[in-house]
């Protein structure tokens, strides 16, 4: 059997209140409540460190074999943190380490990564820490619905307290929650649109292909512990699933923890297993970038889970903290840090709708007449049937320069742009331009293949799309 | 469709027209009153809250509206409404005014259009900044998606072109209004920095601040206003695919013009437009765009504008003179503004009040905007009664 040996926690002493980060007195519509905040001299390293000695407590550091480490704000681009976390917590040097990131999903795809390294026979205990400590923009919503701590967990072959029954995942494209590298704070899209066509699709749809697969419904599950992008947006995912948001949904601690990022889904799972009755089911669900639902099966050995330094013994050690001041020095902020960022650049909705034309390069075939056409369209440009299409993916194919120009009033960092109307295999035209081509190879009736590109960095972020290139 | 419902019922009575330009020192407000205080004079209006109906207004830059126009003009205790058709902007505005008066509803109305590209800070047109696909753009860049192919099925070139240019540079030299008033040589044009190949700088026109305004009537008040008024014979717009996206865009002509140009000849009775109409306004955004048109609109066979330009067919002193002001390449392209523009030239030709520019014996005149990627087209054919 191979699932969760052990599991340790961390929370920062310090939870600012809420009405602190809004100027003081409560503001109409600021809830009351607090969320953990790291100290001047903690971050997402020191943390994970913390919740790793609390999971390992009472083990033989030697039988770890590897390090999984989970996070968005690590602090370096380059330079790993499964190794600094090795070192402080003394483990062998032949310790296999390996960094998750870039998605508050990061967490769960390490726990993942480590039950199938185990099973696979690579290792027989791995730690898997997840830890979050992310920047928001002084007295914004973000940092209002925030939180910092970690969760650690032993994945191992023997003893163990809790096993990985079923997983299903969902990836997705979707620009919702973002920080580029010259970004200072997380960003993010309307809230409606995010938890609408982010969270609550992506999430619902994971679970229900988790349930499919598993053969299990709502009641089967003592508690399902949900990731959350706030208080409210999980009772929507529980409606949806058949689940009792006020009996079989795990408390999410908004108002005293806060969204802890990459290290929030597995702090409840810690939190619910430590609660968790022998032989019951838990239901596991994590957000980001698409979204990923397992079933945790309970074993006799989760009662020696109670007695470590998890989430109920952190939630229990707090100190109030009201100096909002000094907490944005913390942080090497003031009040005044806005993201002074002139647009939001590409709006997300927009790349959202166009992401199977834009990213996946679909164009349409008329199932009545087959005429291909690009973009995708509702009305056939040729016998205007509606909506009767197939999407047919034009990346893979070949086409021809029917048109073409050099535009030195783009803008391009090299300029003539090269813009063309090229016709691909099977007939759709598509609008384009050229890469890694001298305008003298260009003419008309040129064969070409298509590559995904950076098509403008416009708003500061990659936005990506398909340009043609001279057939090689 | 009635082809005749607009034909010789609704009378252009005056007209008036800002200087084109980059208005620095000039808001919309000062260049609508401008524009519409010369129309009142031209129309002997003296008491414009009482002999105005109804207001069409045409712009396409973000401005305040409807209100700018009535603020401006104090045109209040009647309708005022705004059309955005692209480029076809103005002459939608003074579709909708013709449409008021064809139709029995109103008997005098006024058509605004105007625009301030100038105070964005930037050079040519804003960027689309929605969607991924929609940077970097440039208008030059999807203007100039037929010379290609048009260029190797006709053996036209940029010579042609620059032609062209010469011309309309000529014709705005002439033409008191007009933003720019210089003499060019081929050489120049094929000199010039690179916009968009095959566009150089001198392929482009002038982006400018300008409005322009248009005093109609019915037919029958029209000697109430003055002996020489001109008479609306087609108005029409059209649209056509996205020729980025169109399946089967051949790349030779613009699809839009070509069938706006019908249902315009159809309703001016019009058989031969190469030999019936007298001179032309048409929209020479980019240098091909016109030479397009020469061939679209049916003044010249596809193919052979190359040939016509040789031989002067559309210079002033040619046989079907095109863009006697300057067009938009020398008189400017405010692009609300541009159609009415066009119409006021139109209007001051078969007036004979042309001055320098003067075409002889005019007394049947086209104009034409091209908007879009391209996909809208607007057409106007006035004539003497």
């Amino acid at each position: 059997m191979v699932g969760i040996r052990s599991q340790g926690a961390y929370v920062p002493m310090n939870r600012l209140s809420l009405s602190a980060i809004s100027g003081g007195g409560r503001k109409a519509g600021s809830a009351g409540g607090e969320r953990a905040i790291a100290y001047f001299d903690e971050d997402a390293v020191t943390m994970a460190v913390a919740a790793s000695t609390n999971c390992l407590e009472g083990f033989d550091r030697r039988i770890v074999d590897g390090v999984l480490f989970a996070s968005t704000s690590y602090p370096y681009k380059e330079k790993q943190a499964a190794s600094v976390v090795a070192k402080a917590l003394d483990l062998r040097r032949d310790v296999v380490t390996a960094d998750f990131a870039d998605s508050v999903r990061c967490g769960t795809n390490a726990l993942r990564s480590a039950i199938d390294a185990v099973k696979a026979g690579s290792a027989r205990n791995v730690l898997i820490v997840a830890t979050d400590c992310r920047p928001t923009a002084p007295r914004s919503a973000l940092e209002k619905s925030f939180g910092d701590g970690a969760a650690a967990f032993l994945v191992s072959d023997t003893d163990v307290a809790a096993t990985i029954e079923h997983h299903h995942v969902i990836a997705d494209e979707i620009i919702d929650v973002w920080r580029t590298e010259s970004d200072r704070f997380v960003r993010s899209w309307e809230d409606r649109f995010v938890v609408e066509h982010g969270y609550t699709h992506n999430t619902i749809e994971a679970i229900k292909g988790l349930l499919a697969k598993s053969g299990l419904a709502a009641k089967d599950f003592a508690k399902a512990v949900l990731y959350s992008p706030d208080g409210r947006s999980f009772a929507a995912v529980a409606r949806a699933i058949g689940l009792d948001a006020k009996t079989q949904v795990q408390d999410p601690m908004f108002g005293r923890l806060g969204n802890t990022g990459a290290a929030f889904a597995p702090m409840l799972l810690a939190a619910a297993l430590e609660e968790a009755k022998p032989g019951s089911k838990l239901l596991l669900a994590n957000y980001g970038d698409g979204a990923e639902a397992s079933v945790v099966q309970v074993t006799d050995a989760a009662t020696a889970l109670r007695n470590k330094r998890g989430i109920a013994w952190h939630m229990q050690r707090r100190t109030e903290f009201a100096d909002y001041d000094k907490f944005l020095n913390f942080r090497n902020l003031q009040v005044s840090d806005v993201d002074r960022r002139g647009g939001q650049g590409v709006s997300a909705t927009v790349h959202f709708r166009d992401r199977n034309e834009d990213i996946s390069f679909h164009g349409h075939k008329c199932r009545r007449c087959g005429t291909e056409q690009f973009p995708l369209q509702r009305v056939c440009f040729k016998c205007f049937a509606r909506d009767d299409f197939d999407e047919v993916r034009l990346s893979d194919r070949i086409g021809k320069v029917m048109s073409f120009t050099f535009d030195f009033f783009a803008g391009s960092p090299d300029p003539p742009l090269v813009v063309t109307t090229a016709e691909v295999e099977g007939g759709a035209r598509v609008y384009v331009q050229m890469t890694d081509v001298s305008p003298k190879e260009v003419k008309l009736d040129l064969p070409v293949e298509f590559t995904f590109r950076k098509i403008h960095e416009y708003g500061g972020t990659p936005n990506y799309f398909w340009k043609c290139t001279p057939a090689r | 469709m009635n082809a005749d419902a607009i034909r010789d019922k609704v009378a252009i009575v005056g007209m008036g027209c800002c200087k084109f330009g980059e208005n620095w020192d000039k808001s919309p407000e000062d260049m609508i009153v401008e524009a519409a205080f010369e129309a009142y004079e031209d129309a002997g209006i003296d008491r414009p809250q009482e002999q105005i109906e109804a207001v069409f207004c045409g712009a396409v830059y973000p401005s305040k509206g409807t209100a700018e126009v009535a603020d401006a003009l104090k045109l209040f205790g009647k309708p005022v409404s705004m059309t955005q058709n692209y480029c076809a902007t103005g002459t939608d505005a003074l579709r909708f005014g013709v449409f008021s008066i064809a139709c029995g509803l109103y008997d005098t109305v006024l058509v605004v259009g105007f625009d301030k590209p100038k105070d964005r800070g930037v050079s040519g047109p804003s960027a689309v900044t929605t969607g991924v696909r929609g940077l970097p753009m440039t208008p030059a860049g999807w203007f100039s998606l037929c010379a290609a192919r048009y260029f190797e099925t006709y053996g036209a070139g940029r010579e042609d072109l620059a032609k062209i240019a010469v011309k309309n540079h000529h014709n705005g030299t002439l033409a008191p209004k007009s933003m720019l008033k210089k003499e060019i040589t081929v050489d120049d044009v094929l000199k010039a920095p690179i916009i968009s190949w095959p566009f150089g700088l001198y392929d482009c026109c002038a982006q400018s601040d300008g409005a322009a305004v248009a005093v109609l009537t019915k037919r029958e008040l029209a000697k109430k206003f003055r002996d020489d008024y001109v008479l609306f014979k087609a108005v029409t717009i059209a649209l056509g695919p996205n020729p980025q996206a169109d399946p089967s865009f051949d790349f030779l002509r613009w699809k839009p013009t070509v069938y706006a140009a019908q249902d315009a000849y159809k309703q001016a009775g019009i058989t031969n437009p190469s030999k019936e109409l007298d001179l032309a306004q048409v929209h020479d955004c980019f240098t091909l765009t016109e030479l397009l048109t020469y061939e679209d609109l049916g003044l010249a066979e596809k193919g052979s504008a190359k040939d016509h330009i040789a031989n002067g067919t559309f210079e002033l002193t040619g046989e079907l003179p095109v863009n006697t002001d300057g067009g938009l390449k020398t008189f400017g392209h405010p692009t609300g503004a541009t159609g009415v523009r066009m119409l006021y030239e139109n209007y001051k030709q078969l007036q004979n009040k042309a001055g320098a520019r003067q075409v002889k014996n005019a007394s049947l005149a086209l104009s034409h905007n091209l908007g879009g990627a391209p996909q809208a087209c607007g057409i106007t054919i006035v004539g003497l009664p």
